[in-house]
């Protein structure tokens, strides 16, 4: 009981971080109907921007620790969309309205590119950071297993739910969120009615970016240890989540997050660990073949 | 043009380039002007600013020139080139692919050729091969399977395990391998071809990264991380290319009274994989002309059509799945053959984006794009080995500008399954 109590408070940290990411790939999913291939890449980016502002930090001497933290999610935000925002621009924009595959090798190009971009400048090693967020809650503890809720597992969970409140609210009242629902519907028609195609995609993938950051910050507090082979797997996985939830549907993204980090650490606290990546896709194609909507989705209507 | 015209144009362009060079600092200061080193189990932030200012300027003048390049040049030079390449295409491509294909056939007995030449021809001769498989899939049927290399991991194991534990010759094992590649392709297929085409490229790349973590951790069967070594060596209709050969055989030297020579068993090989790959191409023009081959063509232009014309989707995609994996298998088989070892290490995602960007650069469901892009990418790495490094940067990055500026691949036009027969001068 307390084993499998410790593993669902290991599988929800793990799934709001999948979650995390998840958002960036149904919302650009919903829009331009694309996979963003680099996604995970983007979230490489900002779990490396993470480590190196917290070693700037800490060179400096700055003790107070919620204040590093905050200063090192703006950073990695900003700069992480910065990032996403080019991506799109350079690599998704001049194929708009090519033939269907393009755009999705031209990210498979960006992933691959990314991702050796930052081998070559950053090195290929794994880069160890020391715990920064330390110790934690005990919740029951019994003879031979304690169960414990550490620190950065509530600051992970916390993060997750505020911004995923932040965004719902983002989505359904402002101006920004009305325009991406209407480019959703129909890209033509929103263009007709004024709104402006090019800005609102380019936002949606800052927006993007923006989660894909918090979420590399968030597993750089929660491994310590980062490298520029984390986005492949992560992305694969968040993706799985997105496609489980309904792709296209944020809600979904979330709980489709949850569910594979759930499965995950299910998996490797019971059955095998060598094999919890195999779970994750198998569960995606289970998924595709009994419900390819997904478990939030809307059914997909083949317009001719 | 007039004066404040042209200059309103420049302030114009200039504008644009600091702002390009305003994201490029923007995207340069983490990633370029600062990185950690490991001092003793902490990190240390160093700076190299001075690449950050290189970089900025760069992206400036490029961005600045790009702006300033006449845009009006620009459409022409593409009109007519798109011209040139439609007049005398069909004899220039005859043509070389003859000259290719007479090339590739002298190749061991010419002078220049050494150890070296022909190790390198049969590593292009592979990816040709994988191109060919692979264009199937993804030139005829326009289904983007991203775990490819998967295929060629199920048949260089099966040879590998065949060969090794049942005692079978590469003849026999060859057929065997090819088939339980295209087990694996309907298996994975079946399934997922229902599902529309970029949820199969992620289902595809899950497929790849399952097949090898099933190859590392299945210590017992696959051998693990460690791989398969000691797969024998193919032999020539049973005779073997060794110096002593073992009690009863006849070596290839003997037999045919010519001197030991390593050089003959690479030959061989590189033969063996023209044959393989010439088999290949030959199979897939057949099969074009076919029905079916051109029931996948017609579905990658429009499923709804084909549907309405009586053609089952899952079905005609199946074939081609498992068609192109069958061919994927034989190219596995031969890795291994030639190899002697095989471990996942050959198996990674990495290897799929190769094969898959063969057949984008050479021009989806061209046959000889493929033959120039495989010779492209497996020739250039060779020359430039002290870019090792930027190697994948460049690769990455080629893929979106090829996809930018020519989508439709280096070797412009995919050449038509069928042409009407039309005067001289056609209407084009």
């Amino acid at each position: 009981m307390e084993y499998f109590l410790q593993q669902t408070i290991n599988g929800i940290t793990l799934g709001a971080i999948y979650g995390l990411v998840a958002i960036g790939y149904t919302m650009v999913y919903g829009i331009i109907g694309m996979i963003n291939f680099a996604h995970g890449e983007i979230y490489m980016i900002g779990a490396f921007v993470a480590v190196i502002a917290f070693s700037i930090l800490a060179m400096l001497g700055v003790a107070n620790l919620p204040l590093a933290i905050l200063i090192v999610l703006a950073t990695a935000v900003i700069f992480t969309s910065v990032y996403g925002w080019t991506v799109e621009r350079i690599a998704y924009r001049p194929l708009r309205g090519s033939f269907r595959l393009a755009p999705l090798i031209s990210a498979i190009g960006m992933s691959i590119f990314l991702q050796n971009y930052v081998q070559v400048l950053q090195g290929a090693r794994v880069k160890p950071l020391q715990p920064i967020v330390t110790g934690g809650l005990t919740i029951m503890r019994s003879d031979h297993f304690t169960v414990a809720l550490s620190y950065i597992q509530i600051l992970i969970i916390l993060t997750t739910v505020a911004l995923m409140i932040g965004f719902s609210l983002l989505i359904a009242r402002t101006a920004l969120g009305r325009a991406q629902r209407a480019c959703e519907q129909d890209l033509t028609m929103a263009a007709l009615l004024g709104i402006n195609v090019d800005r609102t995609i380019s936002l949606t993938f800052v927006l993007g970016a923006g989660l894909a950051a918090v979420a590399g910050v968030m597993v750089t507090l929660y491994y310590g240890v980062v490298d520029f082979y984390i986005g492949f797997q992560a992305g694969l996985k968040a993706f799985a989540a997105a496609v489980l939830g309904g792709i296209g549907s944020l809600p979904g993204a979330m709980l489709g997050g949850l569910l594979i980090g759930l499965v995950e650490a299910f998996w490797a606290a019971y059955f095998t660990v060598e094999y919890k990546d195999l779970a994750t896709f198998a569960i995606l194609i289970l998924v595709l073949i009994f419900r390819p909507t997904g478990l939030l989705g809307r059914p997909d209507v083949e317009k001719v | 043009m007039t004066a404040a015209a042209i200059s309103g144009r420049l302030a114009g362009s200039v504008k644009e380039a600091a702002l390009a060079a305003f994201v490029a600092l923007a995207l340069a200061i983490p990633m370029v002007g600062l990185h950690t080193v490991d001092q003793g189990g902490t990190l240390v932030v160093e700076t190299r600013f001075h690449w950050v200012a290189i970089a900025v300027l760069l992206v400036f003048a490029g961005r600045l020139a790009l702006a300033l390049w006449p845009a009006r040049l620009r459409l022409k030079a593409r009109r007519e080139a798109a011209h040139v390449a439609v007049d005398g295409h069909f004899r220039v491509l005859k043509f070389l692919a003859v000259a290719a294909i007479s090339i590739a056939i002298l190749l061991p007995v010419l002078p220049i050729t050494d150890r070296y030449v022909i190790d390198v021809a049969t590593t292009v001769l592979i990816y040709v091969m994988l191109g060919w498989g692979l264009n199937i899939v993804v030139g005829l049927a326009g289904l983007l399977d991203l775990g490819y290399v998967a295929f060629y991991a199920v048949g260089a194991y099966s040879f590998a395990l065949l060969a090794r534990n049942l005692g079978l010759n590469f003849w026999e094992c060859l057929p065997l391998a090819g088939a339980l590649a295209a087990v694996f392709g309907v298996l994975l297929g079946f399934p997922v071809l229902r599902l529309r085409g970029d949820y199969l490229a992620i289902v595809t790349l899950g497929f790849g990264e399952m097949i090898r973590i099933v190859l590392i951790n299945w210590q017992s069967f696959t051998g693990g991380p460690n791989g398969l070594t000691s797969i024998p060596r193919p032999s020539f209709f049973g005779l073997p290319f060794t110096r002593t050969p073992e009690e009863g055989e006849t070596a290839f030297h003997q037999f045919f009274g010519l001197e030991f020579s390593p050089y003959h068993r690479l030959a061989f090989l590189y033969y063996l994989i023209l044959a393989l790959a010439l088999v290949t191409n030959a199979f897939t023009m057949r099969i074009r002309r076919l029905p079916v081959g051109r029931a996948w063509e017609a579905l990658r232009e429009d499923e709804i059509a084909c549907r309405a014309l009586g053609i089952n989707p899952t079905n005609t995609k199946l074939t081609a799945f498992a068609i192109g994996a069958m061919f994927g298998g034989f190219a596995g088989s031969f890795f291994a053959t030639r190899q002697g070892f095989i471990s996942p290490e050959s198996f990674t995602f990495i290897e799929s984006a190769m094969i898959l960007a063969i057949v984008v650069l050479g021009g989806m469901g061209s046959q000889i794009g493929v033959v120039f892009a495989a010779t492209l990418l497996v020739v250039l790495p060779e020359l430039g080995r002290e870019f090792a490094e930027l190697r994948m940067v460049l690769f990455g990055a080629a893929m979106i500008a090829i996809m930018i500026w020519r989508p439709h691949g280096l070797l412009a036009r995919r050449d038509p399954s069928i042409v009407l027969p039309l005067p001289k001068r056609g209407t084009a």
